[in-house]
């Protein structure tokens, strides 16, 4: 039975890992053959180093990653402060409504800001572009970091703020030193969260960006729509090698947190 | 100052970005050019309906098969020994950190008619298939880019199932059809909920995997909706009756997805 359930595991990452494994072995490849390996070579990645249209919207996207997220982080906990201090039905209809671009499909949130910057494009001045497209990442950001925090104030104990303006404490120093630190993990994770989401998102960022302002993924889609150039195998191999790196890394910090906290 | 008043910058941005967006939907699904109220939008998404039933057919399909793909694996990761579980999830979900449209990618390489896959047929005799542009590779690719989002909801259901239920079960007397039936399909129902909306969702409204995967004769509600708003067929009221369309399908689809939760239920 348990010899089943290994070759079964084996099968399914082998359907996993695969295609991915493809795309980096034929980014070495010395041909445009997707079948054919006929030589070994650097010339896609040095390509892709000089191919300004991929490093311009590579910057991009990491610029509008690290705005929205700061932005969408300090929204998102002053908005689960104010809403966790909120009576029962304004908090579950703002609850409510701030799931919706969680539950929505993807299309949907891209299509309904779309269709909201048009109309302020045709009556104000504004261009589709970084601005529209920061818009865009902050809102479907924010959900993810209400979402991470709330559940730190359900766990937490709240007369310990008030125990702390008893003891002399100023509202604002009671807030920095008891509840802070308390919800911290929730900012933190609903940060890297909004982060992640931020790099990867295309179907939103394709409604709302415009010419002017691309990111990555949008650049790799209309690469895939013209010719078949491996520079594109290139790039996700470097991808996928960073994806690699920072999980390990990420694993690796955990399990030595873990081993801390088990010692003390 | 009371804390409530916090949340002020976010309700702003919410009503503004979340909130109004999703009206204007609804509200361009019924007006026309003028701004008047008409059913013509709603209605012509009627002409539609073959790409609505073709759309909901595939990602069901999708989704049936991610299901029946993801239960053993999800199953097979909860009985590990602790220490291996983290790293062999970590190892399963790692695909899909690289962005979809990459892996989309990676398939186009392997189904083309020049591809990997039809070089192997042909080594051996066979072939080539048409592989690409086909309903199936856009079920393929559906599989592929949402199983990760199967296995998570149903693992992490299973981590809490004790082992000792399974000796009760046994020493009760249940085959090991009668355990897998009454015990653990029971006991893991809202993974399976959470997983099949996690899937069916994306799935039935992606233009990517369709556009990449399907050629031009596989077309899914996405890419309808899509080319309302950026393509030829600019007409962003009937695009807007799309969206109303297929938010609706989803809600439908969800609500009798949740009568089956038994969180939701009130008698147990």
């Amino acid at each position: 039975m348990k010899k089943i359930g290994k070759i079964y595991l084996g099968l399914v990452l082998f359907f996993l890992y695969v295609p991915i494994f493809v795309l980096i072995v034929f980014s070495f490849n010395e041909t445009k053959s997707r079948s054919v390996f006929s030589g070994f070579t650097f010339d896609w990645y040095i390509r892709l180093f000089n191919n300004r249209i991929i490093i311009s919207s590579l910057i991009n996207t990491i610029i509008i990653a690290c705005v929205s997220s700061v932005i969408s982080t300090v929204l998102g906990t002053l908005a689960a402060i104010g809403i966790n201090n909120m009576r029962k039905v304004p908090k579950t209809v703002v609850m409510n409504i701030t799931n919706m671009p969680i539950i929505n499909p993807e299309i949907v949130t891209g299509v309904s800001l779309m269709l909201l910057f048009v109309f302020f494009a045709a009556r104000m001045n504004l261009e589709f572009g970084f601005v529209t497209l920061l818009i865009a990442h902050i809102t479907f950001n924010v959900p993810y970091v209400i979402l991470n925090v709330m559940p730190k104030f359900n766990q937490m104990d709240p007369h310990i703020y008030e125990a702390a303006q008893d003891l002399g404490c100023s509202p604002v120093k009671a807030f920095r030193k008891v509840v802070l630190p308390e919800i911290m993990p929730g900012v933190i994770s609903g940060f890297l969260m909004s982060f992640t989401y931020s790099l990867d998102d295309f179907v939103i960022s394709y409604f709302t960006s415009g010419s002017t302002s691309q990111t990555l993924p949008i650049t790799i889609y209309s690469m895939t729509r013209r010719k078949v150039s491996p520079e594109i195998n290139a790039l996700s191999t470097l991808i996928f090698i960073s994806v690699v790196i920072i999980l390990v890394v990420k694993n690796v910090i955990e399990k030595r947190a873990l081993k801390k906290a088990g010692k003390i | 100052m009371k804390l409530k008043y916090f949340s002020a910058p976010y309700l702003v941005w919410m009503v503004v970005f979340i909130l109004v967006p999703l009206l204007m939907i609804a509200f361009f699904a019924f007006t026309n050019d003028e701004g008047r109220f008409t059913m013509k939008y709603i209605s012509d998404v009627g002409q539609y309906a073959n790409i609505f039933v073709r759309s909901i057919w595939l990602s069901l399909i999708a989704t049936v098969i991610c299901l029946v793909i993801a239960y053993p694996v999800a199953f097979i990761l909860s009985r590990m020994e602790k220490h291996k579980q983290g790293t062999m999830l970590m190892i399963v979900m790692l695909p899909m950190w690289m962005n979809f449209l990459l892996r989309t990618y990676a398939w186009m390489t392997l189904l083309g008619n020049n591809g990997i896959i039809n070089h192997l047929f042909g080594m051996i005799g066979l072939g080539p298939f048409k592989l690409i542009n086909t309903s199936g590779a856009v079920v393929l690719g559906m599989v592929y880019n949402y199983l990760p989002f199967m296995i998570l909801p149903l693992y992490s259901v299973m981590e809490k199932i004790d082992n000792s239920m399974f000796e009760a079960a046994e020493d009760l007397g249940c085959s090991y059809f009668q355990t897998l039936f009454r015990v653990i399909i029971p006991l893991s129902v809202p993974g399976i909920t959470s997983g099949i909306t996690m899937v069916f969702v994306p799935a039935i409204s992606t233009f990517i995997i369709s556009r990449m995967l399907g050629g031009g004769s596989n077309l899914l509600v996405g890419d309808l909706i899509e080319m309302q708003f950026l393509g030829n067929a600019y007409n962003p009221h009937l695009g807007a009756a799309m969206s109303l369309v297929l938010m609706v399908i989803i809600l439908v689809i969800m609500t009798v997805m949740n009568q089956f939760d038994p969180d939701d239920q009130v008698l147990m």
